[in-house]
């Protein structure tokens, strides 16, 4: 019997010829991921369980993204920041992306494989549960606390179980105004937000191999809304090109066999998707767009490591192109790197900043989590009553965004896009 | 640990209860590592619970009367925040019985030993009221409603015992001599 790609980066980070599901193995990580909000309790756990004079097993494998509490006066979040830079001064970390500096980059899940930190067959851990986002480039990528982080700082090494994979083959080709969050907003509705939980989800089929490697992100991004423990994608010529403009370092992508065994198989023709919502409170509450234009909105929001990519701009700024929104629309890029493309790349000659301006929206934010995760209170986008929002972000929960009374609608960037013009939920078919 | 018993009133919660319920972000600037901040973490323990619950923590106070928190399916969902179960340690809540847990929630509690994240066979939350007396035995892998008299089954906690029993990842390494013991 084969194996799957996740069984095998496994095998290989154990250094063992084949892992089965249920195994409990130590496995080698290859990165280990923090930023602000879990870096200081991950250091303490470290320091406290190792020693104050412990040495981080390896500098080159240790990547820290302040991402979350950035721009804000709360003191806490600044000393935060202050106990990672004390901390990469003290152990010579040479992968630090400094808020306030020029090598600041922005939310930790975007700049990760912007900096070429994400390689394919590699095992990646960070403190922070959308670190699945990097399965899209053929890693095995997942999120653990703080504890587990600090035994990683310390040995290089982690006891995991061997998840069972539940295969998505994905064909057809979307219609236009429709993308990569529909679909993984549509799974999600289909098998719930426990749907796959301890799995590894593996994506595949025509419509994957035609996504666009942040597409990729997008979905593997949610996979931990229905449980996952990681989402996957074998790597492509696609995406070794996109590794490969980002870093020298070598890697070995690995392939799941033929005969590989699958939990579970779902197959879907993509062309049959429409562009879609998750409702209030639950990330599997699907809607169908277009049978939910009756809920009126406060405020559209685009932003974080789901829907705040370059490609998210510009799928919104292709909708906002010669229009006006009639709502607050908060836009906040991810990184650095998408905050100059907001200004570098156009649509028929004109930026999207000033497609952007031109359509309404609210100045642009400087790039982090924002109101992704409500955070402080004076976090930009947080909301504070009873807010109706449509937002490309990942979670609706009970007060995600800041107040416990305001409602999140998820969606595609088109859909928030639209929305922001009607005023209303809105299908973005309607305006192509 | 697995060899007593947890007694104490239980809060009831329903199905798909998320950490930003159980922590809401604005209070992740408390780094758990320090003391002070471990405790205030306590203090805000599912201060993100529908105002309309009874509340968890009561007014004034640091710690929670609920020593037991029964939750439905895929308790602890979302985020990877481990101050969810420390919050929860922090403010006195010994177990949380739920019939399935979201994996890094249940990964976090086990890995801090911060509280036991039991497995119940069926689904317990109607089988309990808020402020009802239990009592979890581990030697019989039952929670007893003492205030209905009615007992159930509970789920061995299967691989990831020796871990729980060694009272978490640093201390199970140590006692398969993965990493130094302290000095």
């Amino acid at each position: 019997m084969g194996s799957t790609i996740t069984e095998k980066i496994l095998a290989k980070a154990a250094g063992v010829e084949k892992v089965s599901p249920g195994d409990n193995i130590w496995v080698d990580v290859d990165i280990l991921l923090t930023h602000d909000v879990c870096g200081p309790g991950t250091i303490g756990v470290f320091k406290r369980e190792f020693g104050d004079d412990a040495k981080v097993w390896d500098i080159e494998k240790l990547v820290i993204i302040p991402d979350h509490y950035i721009h804000t006066k709360d003191e806490k979040a600044h000393r935060n920041v202050d106990i990672l830079r004390d901390f990469v001064k003290e152990q010579d970390l040479p992968y630090f992306y400094d808020p306030g500096t020029p090598s600041y980059k922005g939310v930790c899940h975007v700049a990760l494989p912007e900096a070429g930190h994400v390689r394919p067959g590699e095992v990646i851990f960070g403190t922070d549960s959308h670190t699945c986002t990097h399965g899209a480039l053929g890693a095995f990528s997942t999120g653990i606390g703080n504890t587990d982080a600090g035994f990683v700082l310390g040995t290089g090494k982690l006891l995991i179980k061997v998840p069972k994979t539940i295969r998505f083959v994905l064909d057809g080709e979307l219609q236009p105004g429709v993308v990569a969050k529909d679909i993984i907003l549509r799974i999600i509705g289909d098998i719930g937000v426990d749907g796959a939980t301890y799995g590894a989800l593996e994506f595949c089929g025509s419509a994957i191999d035609a996504l666009d490697i942040e597409g990729r992100m997008t979905i593997c991004n949610m996979a931990i809304e229905a449980g996952g423990k990681n989402g996957i994608i074998a790597a492509d010529q696609k995406a070794i090109d996109y590794v490969k403009s980002r870093t020298d370092k070598p890697f070995t992508p690995l392939y799941s066999d033929d005969d590989a065994t699958y939990e579970k198989t779902y197959r879907y023709d993509v062309s049959e998707f429409v562009p879609c919502i998750a409702e209030p409170h639950l990330p599997s509450n699907y809607a169908a767009a277009a049978d939910r234009t009756e809920v009126k909105l406060d405020r559209a929001y685009i932003g974080s490591c789901t829907g705040g990519k370059t490609s998210d701009f510009i799928m919104a700024a292709r909708i906002l192109k010669g229009r006006k929104v009639t709502i607050d629309t908060f836009l906040v890029p991810a990184t650095v790197e998408v905050a100059e493309a907001l200004l570098n790349e156009q649509i028929e000659g004109v930026s999207l900043v000033q497609i952007f301006a031109d359509a309404g929206c609210l100045d642009i934010a400087p790039p982090s989590c924002a109101a992704c995760l409500g955070g402080p209170d004076d976090t930009f986008g947080r909301t504070h009553g009873n807010e109706v929002v449509i937002s490309t972000t990942n979670r609706n929960f009970l007060g995600r965004m800041g107040s416990k009374t305001s409602k999140i609608n998820l969606a595609s960037p088109m859909t928030v896009a639209a929305s922001a013009i009607a005023g209303h939920i809105a299908d973005p078919r309607e305006l192509m | 640990m697995v060899n007593k018993t947890i007694k104490g009133r239980v809060y009831v919660l329903a199905d798909n209860i998320d950490t930003d319920q159980i922590i809401p972000a604005i209070y992740l600037n408390l780094v758990p590592t320090i003391p002070e901040e471990y405790a205030k973490l306590g203090s805000y323990a599912m201060a993100g619970l529908p105002e309309d619950l009874p509340p968890f923590i009561p007014e004034g106070e640091e710690k929670t009367p609920y020593a037991i928190v029964i939750g439905g399916n895929n308790f602890g969902c979302g985020s990877s925040r481990e101050h969810a179960p420390i919050c929860l340690g922090a403010a006195g809540v010994e177990a949380v019985v739920a019939p399935s847990y979201a994996r890094i929630f249940f990964r976090n509690a086990v890995s801090t030993g911060e509280v036991f994240p039991v497995e119940s066979k069926d689904r317990l939350c109607d089988k309990f009221k808020t402020g009802d007396i239990a009592e979890i035995n581990f030697t019989a892998n039952t929670i007893t409603n003492q205030t209905s008299e009615e007992s159930f089954e509970l789920l061995s906690p299967g691989a990831v015992a020796p871990v729980i029993e060694a009272g978490g990842i640093f201390e199970y390494a140590r006692k398969i001599g993965m990493i130094k013991q302290k000095d």
